[in-house]
């Protein structure tokens, strides 16, 4: 190994990016699998964003609604959005069946999709209606509300009784009409158009 | 060349191709973005043929009344001074066309790869949330070994990753799947949910090592701190692969409208997968089957099923010159140009066809060529004066070829609202004139 002298400065320049440049390498072998960052979440913190509720109701919270209740929900504060009968105009259509046969949409441009013909899981509705509604005030709907209103919706949609109790335990035994039609992407890339 | 009265030369000068692009309005609607062309551009649209030189230049015409007042010779006078920010020329009006929950990037406006942060598209679910970053934190929970809050700095501490990527809204140029006798459409008004940005920020996979990921985990739950508190299932293949939390784009904090202060984002995928204002992660083992993966951003198939979490963005291009509005003033040699991307990696070849894709031939790709990033094409041609057809094809470096709105069509059924990645292009007719097309 050649000894730099004093008088070249380009040598010491080189000699330092070495330094640096093994350092940098070394500091990267160094990374640890953990840095410490952040800090516990307590469960408080966990409880007050952990809002969302599974196919299996798990996240759905106590309390229950019949769609008796939901109708009056309904008309203060959803009506105006979704029309009287859950037709929409001027947001969208939360209501309709038809077809009852099959399952078009794919070749029908102008079949529109509702909670009773396309949505294939009823804890769904719980989950967005509390998340995000109304529109106006989002997120400031009482559980008992939210089980009511989920209530009304599926009667509408001619998929519970208007006396059915909504709740933790029997909203995820709800078969929606459109459970079954859901598949994975088989897009893979390739010549082969999917 | 064609002068109209004036003195305005009658085409997009290619160096401001700004001025002349008609604003589209929009209906909003919850769900899908459903835009409309203004009357102003209808207008400029039916009267675009030479007879007429004046429209769709008309406004160009208004605006030369009240183009801003310059020196006449800036050489004799001395300039302004120097600025705290930088400002675009007062001559270059370009803008995104806006509704209230989207807004389309101009891309017959703008060159090269990247779009420049105040024109990258927009996509909310429940408007645009004003967050302090000194009070925003991201929590990871579930199936980990330790719950845990990041704070903003907490994420900028661990070492960085900037990437070049495009991102695009599944919904893009859906207006020319569902309506293929649309003509008078600009590519901003068609495929303007697609831009591409730096993204600077955290691998999601090193968060997830952070917290002690459980290795039965198989799904994440992205939730964002807006008024949608939007939620979207994300596989952990994906997560552990190139998903990042980002804070920077393009050298800068992210927009408000683009996340700040973060948001999740996921190289190649739809775009409201990328959720924004990220503020909480739920680790699990099954999907989530949240509302914007079941009643929204499915794709029904001819067969009766309907395609769920359909991320990946397919292989696609457009043409952004010649495209409506413009009028080609003159036969003789033009420089097509246009952006094609793939969701899967680099862009391999663009073909481009003059003849209404009887015969195609290659473009130049013009570097940097990066996966899953926009890349600009450019080809020379010939026009001689005949109504002519122009398509743009990409293929990827699967071999994926962009299909046309037919066979697209045949494989997805005319019901779908998501992926319009087929084959688009321009007529220009005798006049010069053009109108977006998708049939040859």
């Amino acid at each position: 190994m050649r000894v730099a002298t004093p008088r070249s400065a380009g040598v010491w320049t080189a000699v330092a990016v070495v330094i640096v440049a093994s350092a940098a390498i070394a500091a990267q072998q160094d990374q640890p699998e953990r840095f410490g960052f952040g800090r516990p979440a307590t469960e408080a913190e966990i409880a007050a964003w952990d809002i969302d509720v599974t196919p299996d109701g798990t996240g759905l919270p106590p309390g229950g609604g019949t769609a008796v209740e939901g109708r009056s929900i309904y008309v203060e504060k959803c009506e105006i959005c979704h029309g009287a009968h859950g037709e929409g105009r001027p947001f969208s259509q939360l209501v309709g069946r038809e077809p009852r046969q099959g399952f078009p949409f794919g070749n029908q441009p102008s079949l529109v999709r509702t909670i009773g013909n396309y949505w294939p899981f009823a804890p769904t509705l719980y989950d967005y209606t509390f998340r995000t509604m109304p529109f106006d005030e989002p997120g400031t709907l009482e559980p008992d509300e939210v089980y009511a209103l989920t209530a009304f919706l599926l009667y509408l949609n001619d998929i519970v009784a208007e006396d059915d109790v909504i709740d933790a335990n029997t909203l995820p035994r709800v078969q929606m009409p459109a459970r079954d039609k859901f598949v994975g992407d088989n897009r893979r890339g390739g010549r082969e158009l999917r | 060349m064609l002068y109209s009265p004036d003195g305005i030369r009658a085409v997009r000068p290619k160096t401001s191709r700004n001025r002349g692009s008609p604003v589209p309005k929009q209906i909003d609607r919850l769900g899908d973005p459903v835009r409309r062309i203004s009357r102003r551009a209808m207008l400029a649209g039916s009267a675009g043929a030479f007879g007429t030189a004046t429209l769709p230049f008309g406004k160009a015409h208004a605006r030369q009344q009240d183009r801003p007042n310059v020196p006449d010779d800036p050489t004799k006078v001395q300039g302004r001074d120097a600025s705290e920010l930088g400002t675009r020329s007062q001559f270059e009006q370009v803008r995104r066309s806006a509704g209230r929950s989207s807004s389309q990037t101009p891309h017959q406006d703008l060159d090269g790869i990247i779009t420049p942060s105040d024109l990258h598209y927009e996509r909310h679910h429940g408007g645009i949330p004003e967050i302090d970053p000194d009070r925003h934190s991201l929590l990871i929970h579930g199936m980990v070994e330790r719950d845990t809050m990041f704070t903003v700095a907490d994420l900028k501490r661990f070492p960085s990753r900037s990437v070049i990527h495009f991102m695009e809204c599944s919904g893009n140029g859906g207006r020319s799947y569902r309506n293929r006798r649309t003509e008078d459409v600009t590519p901003q008004q068609v495929d303007g949910l697609t831009s591409t940005s730096e993204w600077t920020g955290v691998p999601l996979a090193t968060l997830m090592r952070e917290v002690g990921v459980d290795p039965e985990a198989s799904w994440i739950l992205a939730e964002g701190g807006d008024a949608a508190v939007m939620t979207r299932s994300i596989p952990m293949g994906k997560v552990m692969d190139d998903a990042l939390i980002a804070y920077g784009q393009n050298g800068e904090a992210l927009r408000p409208e683009q996340g700040y202060p973060i948001r999740l984002f996921l190289p190649g995928w739809e775009g409201s997968a990328s959720v924004k204002w990220i503020r909480r992660i739920e680790v699990g083992d099954e999907a989530f089957m949240t509302r914007e993966e079941t009643s929204k951003y499915t794709d029904p198939l001819p067969d009766g099923t309907a395609r769920q979490f359909s991320f990946t963005m397919d292989t696609k291009s457009i043409i952004t010159f010649p495209a409506y509005p413009d009028t080609l003033p003159e036969r003789g040699w033009w420089e097509m140009s246009g952006l094609a991307w793939s969701g899967r990696g680099r862009i391999s070849r663009v073909e481009i066809s003059t003849d209404g894709g009887q015969s195609w031939s290659d473009a130049e790709l013009q570097g940097p060529v990066l996966p899953i990033c926009h890349t600009r094409f450019r080809a020379a041609f010939n026009w001689q004066g005949d109504e002519t057809v122009v398509l743009s094809r990409a293929t990827d470096e699967t071999g994926y070829v962009q299909p046309t709105l037919d066979e697209l069509i045949a494989v997805r059924g005319i019901g779908t609202r998501y992926h319009h990645n087929h084959i688009r292009g321009c007529r220009i007719r005798p006049n010069g004139s053009t109108v977006f097309t998708v049939d040859a």
